[in-house]
């Protein structure tokens, strides 16, 4: 056993070590990358749920980007006023208001309303059925109920229903738009958490072609974009589909009534009985009767005055 | 520069001598970052740089240092030593002047700072002999097989993550899921690149 073997292996892995830590250490300072501690204080306010809702990869990602490339503020959906009013503090800018938005779904082609094309065999996913020829509904802008919405969800806030569509729990939603970029169709849009009229049909089709394939498509009528039904102008016809613009306010009441195919859901008649709106929906009629009389009265004396 | 030697090696390392499937070195990326495509490619592409900076840093520490002192029984740790700190030698520096190629296959650096694959290259470099002439592999062979064993690393991890996608929509029994299925697929994918052997190429 020689000693001066053992003595020259440990001399020249220490060596090696010593000269590899010793260029570490000095790589470590030249190519040290500045952190801004202003990222590390946003990084921890934010709810680290990494859901991509604010468009950057990740929590740590928005906040890099708010410090280094001056993001919005008010993109964190989850984090919600809070955290907004928390990163205007560290920034030293003042808070904007962001609004909060949940998902819906954008159709009514439940398996009793909607027929299909043919029977699907394939992977049950809707960004497989799209493939072939746009999916077993024979509404081209149908949804075909594979969840991949309901997959794509982080916070468990959506589900399948039985009729074969996905229902949003508003509760859960944070607004990431997980589920809008997961479906194949479009059919998931966002709406403000408050608002409680929307139109459950994507179907950019109009008349025949429409009821063919589901008995509650909008058929293109246009009734709920006129100026008698919603004054307010919140609904635009966009082709043979109308679009709400949410900024607008309204109960957008007079849409829901009027359009004959019931294509308007009411989320407030969730918690009311069927007399309740049956009652409703009775109420509104009998005003938009009185209101007509009224108008016709005035005509009349109008007419009558000018004579 | 013998070319014909380059030549059987990039063939070997690729498609006879696949350092995932024939080998079996680098087995725990190959299974657990072969989900997603995207990911597959950026951790191939990782260990392409890696394993050829490895070769060519691994080699000169072997016959300058280690060779001079008959240290040749110490390759083991030198190497280690060797590949570990210049892994995160090449981390600090992406990350400080290539910040959006540290952006893409940054996360996968530290996670093949000891792959076996990337050790693997740098003892098959010493150890292997041509058949031929008896002689070692030269600096420009080793830095050769270290990149293409990379290519064939990310060839086999991309062939493995394409199916895993597709396998995403199967109709699997619940036990078969997820890992079971996926060492199946590796196998029939190494018995498939089973089909390359014998191939004479002089």
């Amino acid at each position: 056993m020689d000693i001066g073997q053992i003595l020259i292996a440990l001399v020249w892995i220490g060596l090696l070590g010593a000269v590899f830590g010793a260029i570490l250490a000095y790589a470590s300072k030249v190519f040290a990358v500045e952190v801004d501690p202003k990222v590390e204080k946003i990084s921890g306010i934010l709810p680290q749920a990494n859901c991509g809702a604010c468009g950057y990869p990740g929590c740590s990602g928005y906040a890099n980007g708010i410090v280094s490339s001056g993001a919005e503020i008010n993109l964190c959906s989850p984090g919600g006023k809070d955290v907004v009013d928390k990163i205007a503090e560290i920034m030293g800018v003042a808070a904007k208001d962001s609004v909060a938005m949940v998902a819906y779904c954008a159709c009514n082609g439940t398996k009793e309303n909607a027929k299909n094309r043919f029977e699907y065999y394939g992977p049950k996913s809707c960004s497989s059925a799209v493939f072939v020829s746009g999916g077993h509904k024979m509404c081209d802008y149908g949804c075909l109920g594979f969840g991949d919405c309901v997959e794509a969800c982080l916070f468990g806030a959506m589900g399948m229903g039985e009729d074969g569509l996905p229902f949003v729990d508003d509760g859960k939603c944070v607004g990431c738009g997980a589920c809008v970029k997961a479906c194949p169709k479009g059919i998931m849009k966002m709406m403000p958490k408050g608002a409680k009229v929307y139109l459950a049909c994507n179907s950019k089709a109009k008349g025949k072609e429409v009821t063919d394939a589901c008995i509650v498509g909008c058929i293109g009528c246009k009734i709920c974009s006129l100026p008698k039904t919603t004054p307010s102008g919140a609904i635009k016809m966009n082709g043979d589909l109308p679009v709400v613009n949410y900024d607008i306010e309204d109960t957008l009441t007079g849409a829901k009534y009027k359009c004959p195919k019931g294509c308007f859901y009411d989320k407030g008649d969730e918690s009311k009985s069927e007399d309740q709106i049956a009652k409703e929906k009775e109420d509104f009629k009998a005003e938009e009767a009185k209101a007509s009389e009224a108008a016709k009265k005035a005509a009349l004396e109008k007419a009558a005055a000018e004579k | 520069m013998n070319i014909t030697h380059l030549v059987m090696i990039a063939i070997g390392s690729i498609f006879l001598n696949n350092f995932v499937l024939s080998r079996f070195l680098g087995i725990c990326p190959f299974v657990g970052v072969s989900k997603k495509l995207d990911s597959a490619v950026g951790m191939g592409m990782a260990v392409i740089f890696v394993m050829t900076l490895a070769s060519f840093v691994t080699y000169l520490v072997y016959y300058y240092v280690l060779v001079p002192y008959s240290l040749e029984y110490l390759n083991t740790i030198a190497f280690i030593l060797t590949i570990a700190a210049l892994v995160q030698f090449i981390e600090m520096f992406m990350k400080k002047n290539m910040p959006a190629l540290y952006s893409a296959l940054g996360i996968f650096l530290p996670l093949i700072t000891t792959n076996c694959a990337v050790l693997g290259v740098a003892i098959l470099n010493i150890d292997s002999v041509w058949a031929d002439d008896g002689t070692h592999y030269t600096f420009i062979e080793s830095i050769w097989n270290g990149f293409t064993g990379g290519v064939g690393f990310t060839i086999a991890l991309v062939i493995m993550a394409g199916i895993r996608e597709k396998l995403e929509f199967a109709d699997l029994p619940e036990s078969m899921k997820g890992l079971p299925i996926a060492f199946v697929t590796s196998a029939l994918i190494a018995m498939a690149f089973l089909g390359f052997s014998g191939m004479k190429i002089m």
